[in-house]
């Protein structure tokens, strides 16, 4: 099959409709940006979206302490590059002022802190809506989640009383103190996603490449070893060649064995893989329902 | 690569999740991780077997009662083509969720279970389809391994189906029929062996050969704006552009077009796609759209072409679906929003309200209650630039907004 044109454009459409929605029914919002490759795709679709101008919200980051350094890197980059406006909280701040515990154990990680962390930038930059890049194929309870998806003022998403989406209309319409979470990529898939990032040539950090890394084994994932990650005596670090799926942190973000180099080999390994992408995501390991109820209160 | 939208009707009971997970399963597009987590669900239930149901209910509450309460969106692909289903629910109770899922579908798959052939919730599952004009319904009789694959069975309800379509189908629509075995896989990816009586096509080769034609873009030209954009940089200081998405139609560099309300008129001087300049924009892009002349426009006014122009309604007559608990009345006010527009509207009349679970006409009913659909006049505070559903269904539908709450309490097609 020829790879020339795989990306269906309806998608590009889709995403900047909604991203101009957002900015014409909105006063304050922001792109939550993590760095990762779907943050990545809705960067370069609100560039396209607004067009000559530059894009109209900032990206807002949270920095749980814990991410890869070379995503920070590419962050900082793709900031110059784009001209973009970017704000970073921290959930080692969210720590120091007792908000929360840090989670203790050899699967401790910041993964659920940083909702608290997220909830009090919205509150402090008064943001009504947030811009994410969560995609409905990822997990069956972002199966269920809307374009539009309001959150109260706790941040809570009420999945039993989620407003109907009828046809393309987008009702973004709000009492203060609630928001809105916007996910213009919703019908994008993982291979979708890859496409576009080689279609429009788009620069990701490097360790979604093959790199020489140490890591670890556990529960029948490679885990990559890092200062953040506790682990007992028995568990001995190596060395081998590995690429990440998905970018999350170091503590809860898996690697797979790959030679991948150049995204051609990614996607070609993506067709060819038998687990899914948040099959390497510890944190949606907890239970059946740990995406449902991490994202009623408040998660990405 | 193009995207078709299918949306699903059926209750658990009639396996609707089980064929959406056989589709799934049989294109292998689940993955191991997936699966052996279906594994563990279905032997936390119990089941002697996978159920490929648990993996569309996504929801703690679906998975505890066994039932579809929301609309879950599924993706798969094949090599020709995406495909995105929206897995509905079918139960009366969850109508306006059906008709979320049913909005955005040019395919409408209607499951049957052969031993009960058709029941109430079949016609309203078709009811829902033609009121939303799809123009493609496949029915597909279900469980056939349970009545022995009988032909005479598969027979009548094909028969029994045809009364339905004479009385609430149109002209346009295409019904297709397809005996399966979802379960084991029969007829929806691979063709079935056990019923060597059937020559036509499985579900999916019957969806890998349906051809749409760009329909849209036939119809005229219409263009509401979404956003003005005008840089600050002085590089592009007299840049002045207007964004939005085509609804329907075409326009070209050069094409004399007339902005709704003002009627001022005025030539695209450019269209970009992108960061990209084109001539011609069709088929539902996003674009930005310049003028020749500097006149007003702004956020929900309207580009047609200037022999293209289009009835601006103040009274509208509509059929809606009403989505909420509190109830609606002659006299109540609500936003209502066209595409990105919204205008204040005040309901005039309520007409014919329809009984869901019969189609009968409810005597003497001149309220609307949940998920109740019927006819509906409203008075709109300014005019609106929306066709007749029927000639152009994208530029003929909108949403009822309550104010006090903000919830989208119904959405309507219009009919004149």
């Amino acid at each position: 099959m020829s790879r020339d044109k795989i990306f269906p454009e309806e998608l590009e459409h889709e995403a900047i409709y909604i991203l101009r929605e957002v900015a014409a029914q909105f006063e304050r919002p922001a792109i939550l940006f993590s760095g990762g490759k779907d943050s990545i795709s809705l960067v370069r679709l609100a560039q396209k979206a607004f067009y000559p101008s530059r894009i109209p919200f900032p990206l807002l980051h949270i920095d749980t302490g814990h991410n890869f350094p070379e995503t920070i890197e590419f962050r900082d980059w793709l900031v110059k590059e784009t001209g973009a406006e970017l704000i970073v909280r921290y959930v080692q701040d969210t720590i120091d002022d007792g908000k929360v515990q840090e989670e203790t154990g050899k699967y401790a990680s910041r993964n659920i802190l940083q909702t608290v962390t997220l909830l009090d930038a919205i509150e402090e930059f008064k943001f009504d809506a947030c811009i994410g890049g969560a995609r409905r194929d990822e997990e069956k309870a972002r199966a269920k989640e809307r374009i539009f998806s309001v959150r109260d003022e706790f941040g809570q998403w009420n999945v039993k009383k989620q407003r109907p989406e009828l046809f393309n209309i987008l009702n973004g319409k709000i009492n203060p103190g609630e928001h809105v979470r916007v996910f213009p990529i919703s019908n994008w898939t993982e291979l979708d996603v890859w496409n576009y990032i080689r279609e429009e040539e788009l620069d990701i950090p490097s360790i979604y490449f093959a790199h020489q890394r140490k890591i670890i084994e556990r529960d029948g994932l490679y885990w990559p070893h890092s200062d953040y990650l506790n682990i007992s005596a028995d568990e001995i670090p190596f060395t081998e060649t590995v690429r990440f799926r998905t970018v999350g942190d170091m503590t809860c973000t898996a690697a797979v064995l790959s030679q991948a180099d150049k995204i051609d080999n990614i996607i070609d390994e993506i067709l060819a893989a038998t687990i899914s992408e948040r099959g390497a995501r510890i944190d949606d390991k907890r239970s059946e329902a740990a995406m449902e109820k991490r994202k009623k209160e408040g998660y990405f | 690569m193009d995207i078709l939208r299918i949306t699903t009707a059926g209750s658990v009971d009639d396996g609707k999740s089980t064929l959406i997970g056989r589709l799934l399963y049989d294109t292998n597009s689940i993955t191991k991780d997936k699966l052996e987590a279906l594994e563990a669900a279905s032997k936390r239930k119990g089941l002697n077997f996978t159920d490929l149901s648990l993996l569309t209910d996504g929801l703690i509450a679906e998975r505890e009662q066994g039932i579809t309460i929301d609309v879950a969106y599924i993706y798969f692909s094949t090599p020709s083509r995406k495909y995105i289903i929206a897995d509905s629910p079918g139960h009366a109770e969850y109508t306006r969720n059906m008709i979320t899922g049913a909005s955005t579908a040019s395919v409408f798959i209607i499951l049957i279970d052969a031993r009960q052939g058709i029941t109430e919730q079949t016609r309203r599952h078709f009811y829902i389809a033609s009121l939303l004009r799809i123009k493609e319904v496949i029915v597909c009789i279900n469980k056939m391994d349970l009545v022995d694959y009988t032909e005479t069975i598969y027979d009548k309800v094909q028969n029994d189906f045809q009364d339905i379509i004479d009385k609430i189908g149109f002209d346009e629509q295409q019904v297709h029929f397809i005996p399966v075995a979802a379960k084991d896989g029969d007829n929806v990816v691979y063709p079935s062996q056990a019923m060597e009586w059937y020559n036509g096509p499985s579900l999916l080769e019957y969806l890998e050969a349906l051809s749409f034609e760009k329909e849209t873009a036939q119809l005229p030209a219409r263009f509401p704006v979404q956003y003005v954009i005008r840089p600050q940089e002085d590089k592009y200081h007299d840049f002045r552009g207007y964004a939005g998405r085509l609804v329907s139609g075409s326009l070209k560099e050069g094409d004399e077009v007339m902005v709704l309300p003002s009627q001022r008129s005025s030539k695209i001087k450019s269209i970009v796609r992108g960061e990209t300049y084109v001539k011609e924009t069709a088929g539902n892009e996003s674009v930005i759209i310049t003028l020749d002349d500097d006149i007003d426009v702004s956020r929900g006014n309207m580009l047609v072409k200037a022999t293209e122009n289009i009835d601006q309604l103040v009274t509208i007559k509509a059929t809606i679906c009403w989505m909420t608990d509190a109830i609606l009345t002659t006299g109540k006010m609500y936003l209502l929003q066209h595409g990105i527009n919204r205008i204040k509207v005040k309901v005039t009349a309520v007409g014919a309200v329809l009984d869901i679970r019969t189609l009968e006409t409810a005597q003497g009913k001149h309220r609307f209650e949940l998920n109740d659909i019927g006819e509906i006049t409203l008075k709109a505070a300014s005019p609106l630039f929306a066709d007749i559903y029927e000639h152009n269904p994208a530029n003929g539908n909108f949403i009822l907004i309550d104010e006090f709450s903000n919830n989208t309490v119904a959405v309507g097609i219009i009919k004149g």
